[in-house]
């Protein structure tokens, strides 16, 4: 170990998450692999440790003989702080090797506010911020991840990105890397035969034209890159590649479990979710695949939890045999099974009432919408009746701790809507005083509400965000009506929904502003700690863009959307339809009950959707 | 099943891992090896282990005991084996025995540690001198704030001399009642001679004694 390290360790908060050395770490021979990759995430250990994700593609990514792919999390403010004093560069967590050491450099970026610490980790790995200013092949800096179904924002940053699910396409990367290395390439040549694989956006290849009115007007690929960028998906999730080893944190992280993934997508469609539409097409885990990975990875790792992981969790076809079929093992075991993103409905109710025999943790529910109107026209088909009977069957099972998550600022709303989060709160609690099993314990119900951020890729992408001032008018609203005691009411900040609604709608323009904010000192902006609504401000001063322009405009249904060339597989036009529907309030069908024909059983060859 | 003991290793990247993390880690340890701990009755059933003496962050040791219970009838001699297999780099099970001992019977530790000095080293015979004053009273911090507490009863010996460019300690300490904690040697240098103490101090638990001063196990 670095002896500046060893010194520095002793001081800073959980100094573990910074040692690598973990159970079931990948640890090779650097001199017998040809491509040494960081595998990073912009945010801390705990938090990127407890991504499924990245512990797939970590997996996947070291299986190729040939590449040793380490993980990179980002240093807390403290240790952050001592690395700078002692001169220590970013360093992977196997080898310890600093990352000017590897070959290739690689994101994980889920969230757009992680932005800024992509640009803090290249600057702690002494790399420069653009991709044009780093002319050499080595190292190749790329990202995935959700946030790059629209990369615009991080666009001049990246070498390239991948679209869409990782398991396949990294690897295909990686092997033209590795011939591109052995033969020399240069970069250009390298990015133009990369832009080949489907999946792979290269930025640089993209030429964007603006028109006067600051709306995009082209996007013209060159050099044969392909029009439009096609999402790459893994068709048989049975067949592929479950991390059933992952590296088991020796500290505490966010999610310390084993966690199997029962499908990808959504057969809901709730109109302003962004995952909902770009994970499509819905594909299933067979249980049986289910309950041999689950155990397996629980005998690896150790862990006394396993979670199951999905959209929602409810609409797994074999959910009931797949539960029992887990705890046949985990009962005699003291492993607890937790089942989150459950429907309000009495079925899940009776599952969670066997799950959970001793210990009570709360019941969350995501109702979105304070009146049944609103509810249908974002399509969240939930309704006041489902909820209060799943409470009654909660309460009177002995749970007394409710969270009710609602947005505020979804199209449509009015202050009728509002109203109603604070009368549905009434009724849960009067609820809770009718089926109550044991009242002096009390009850807690938290409402919980968070500004709307239209996302790209959803039927809301063109829709404006309302005002911070119109937000916080409509927090204080909701707060006056909120009168009972037993009623908590906590609300998301204005000032980062905005930033977020800027950089999730954002185009190559806002490269700027994101550098500026990491050279104002901006990073892990994902934690109120660190995130500072001043530095964004200056920084888009300085650059002389209006950060309102992307969040609070809508966008006209005929302008070019800067991310119009990432194809994610769901059809504008569905997109379109479902919007218009939303304005006359009508439900769609779940895509169980009828097909919509969004598009993206287009991306399977052979397979047919789930939905 | 009977009450069973440990020594284990902590050393390398694993010293940064806090007393609690390890017995989460200890406890995963034992189920990737296929091992069932017992565990407590009640309401909120944990696994029946416990480490005698816990260990700071940053502190290396090569006399970690730990006891516990199993559910099962196992081969104490190839358990040491398959347990170091499921833990963590730099976690190593020595030997595995059933407990006989009660742990208040465990009094001494030897200890030792490197004192680094970026501009000298002082000399071995200065520091031997300070350690050796009949009482070394310091400010310590404890759970009702400040505190003023003499440490020297709690060194049984102490020795320093040059090696390797640094400065090496060897001491016998005492374990429990009261418990010393070796990061207080570089402290009482701090607080009571500075030019003497160290940029860096870096220590090894080696072993454990009863109050006769005889291997504790």
């Amino acid at each position: 170990m670095d002896k500046r390290l060893e010194r520095i360790l002793p001081r800073v908060q959980k100094p573990a998450r910074y040692t690598g050395g973990e159970y079931n770490q990948i640890l090779k021979d650097p001199d017998a692999v040809e491509l040494r990759l960081a595998f990073c995430f912009p945010d801390t250990y705990e938090i990127g440790m407890s991504n499924l994700g990245m512990s797939i593609l970590y997996q996947t990514m070291n299986s190729l003989p040939f590449v040793w792919c380490e993980r990179v999390f980002a240093p807390w403010g403290d240790m952050y702080a001592e690395m700078k004093r002692a001169g220590i560069p970013l360093y992977a967590l196997e080898s310890g090797d600093p990352l000017s050491a590897f070959d290739s450099i690689a994101f994980s970026i889920g969230y757009e506010m992680a932005y800024t610490t992509v640009l803090d980790m290249l600057n702690m790995a002494g790399l420069p911020l653009r991709s044009a200013d780093r002319p050499a092949l080595l190292p190749l800096v790329w990202a995935g991840g959700t946030a790059a179904v629209n990369a615009e924002p991080m666009a001049p940053f990246l070498d390239l990105f991948v679209i869409g699910e990782g398991e396949e396409v990294n690897n295909e990367l990686l092997t033209l890397l590795r011939r591109a290395k052995r033969e020399g390439w240069t970069k250009q040549t390298f990015l133009r035969r990369a832009a080949q694989i489907g999946g792979v956006y290269v930025p640089s290849l993209y030429e964007v034209a603006y028109r006067e009115d600051g709306e995009v007007a082209s996007v013209r690929p060159k050099d044969g890159a392909p029009e439009k960028v096609v999402k790459r998906i893994v068709e048989d999730l049975d067949a592929a590649p479950f991390p059933v080893r992952p590296p088991v944190p020796s500290t505490e992280v966010v999610h310390d479990r084993v966690s199997i993934e029962l499908f990808r997508g959504c057969v809901r469609g709730c109109r302003f979710c962004q995952a909902g539409h770009v994970y499509r097409p819905i594909r299933a885990k067979k249980k049986e695949t289910l309950i041999r990975q689950g155990i397996e990875a629980l005998q690896n790792t150790g862990y006394q939890e396993l979670t199951l992981l999905s959209l929602s969790t409810s609409d797994y076809r074999d959910l009931p045999a797949l539960c029992d079929g887990l705890l046949e093992y985990c009962e005699d075991r003291s492993i607890g099974l937790s089942l989150p993103s459950l429907r309000a409905d009495n079925f899940s109710m009776e599952l969670m009432q066997k799950l959970q025999k001793v210990r009570k943790s709360g019941l969350t529910f995501a109702v979105e919408g304070g009146s049944q109107r609103l509810r249908d026209v974002i399509n969240k088909n939930v309704t006041e009746e489902d909820l209060l009977n799943t409470c009654a069957i909660a309460f009177s099972g002995g749970w007394n701790n409710v969270k009710l998550y609602y947005m505020l600022g979804l199209p449509t709303e009015t202050d009728e809507d509002i109203l109603g989060i604070a009368a549905m709160a009434n009724a849960v609690l009067h609820c809770w005083r009718t089926h109550a099993k044991n009242k002096n314990r009390g009850v807690r119900i938290t409402v919980s509400t968070s500004c709307f951020i239209p996302k790209p890729h959803s039927p809301f992408q063109w829709e404006a965000q309302i005002s911070t001032e119109e937000y916080l008018r409509r927090v204080e609203l909701l707060r006056g009506a909120i009168t009972a005691k037993n009623v908590v009411y906590n609300w998301h900040d204005a000032e980062t929904s905005l930033i977020e609604a800027v950089l999730s709608k954002g185009d190559r323009r806002l490269a700027d502003v994101i550098e500026q904010v990491s050279r104002d000192g901006g990073r892990l902006d994902a934690w109120s700690d660190y995130f500072s609504f001043d530095r964004w401000m200056k920084a888009f001063e300085r650059c002389g863009i209006d950060p309102h322009f992307y969040a609070n405009r809508e966008i006209p249904t005929d302008a070019v959307l800067p991310w119009d060339h990432i194809d994610v597989g769901v059809r504008r036009q569905h997109l379109l339809r479902e919007r218009e529907r939303a304005y006359r309030a009508e439900l769609s069908p779940d895509c169980r009950r009828q097909c919509s024909a969004c598009g993206a059983a287009g991306l399977l060859k052979e397979g047919r959707c789930d939905g | 099943m009977d009450k069973l003991r440990l020594r284990f290793e902590k050393t390398g990247r694993a010293i940064y891992i806090s007393h609690l993390d390890l017995m989460a880690t200890m406890q995963r340890g034992f189920s990737r090896a296929g091992l069932r701990l017992q565990y407590s009755e009640g309401f909120n059933p944990h696994p029946l282990i416990s480490i005698l003496l816990p260990l700071s962050v940053g502190t290396a040791s090569i006399c970690e005991l730990m006891d516990f219970r199993l559910r099962e009838e196992t081969d104490l001699q190839a358990l040491s084996e398959r347990l170091t297999a499921a833990l963590p780099e730099g976690i190593r099970v020595r030997e595995v025995w059933p407990c006989e001992r009660k742990s208040a019977e465990l009094k001494w530790l030897d200890v030792c540690g490197r004192l680094e000095y970026d501009r000298g080293l002082p000399s071995p015979e200065e520091l031997t001198a300070f350690f050796s004053r009949p009482e070394i009273v310091i400010e310590k911090k404890t759970k009702r704030g400040l505190g003023i507490t003499d440490i020297r009863p709690a060194i049984d010996r102490i020795s320093l001399c040059a090696e390797d460019g640094c400065i090496r300690l060897d001491a016998r300490i005492s374990a429990q009642e009261p418990t010393l904690n070796p990061e207080l040697l570089p402290a009482a240098l701090r607080q009571l001679q500075p030019e003497l103490a160290p940029d860096f101090a870096a220590f090894t638990r080696l072993e454990t004694y009863d109050r006769d001063h005889q291997i504790y196990r």
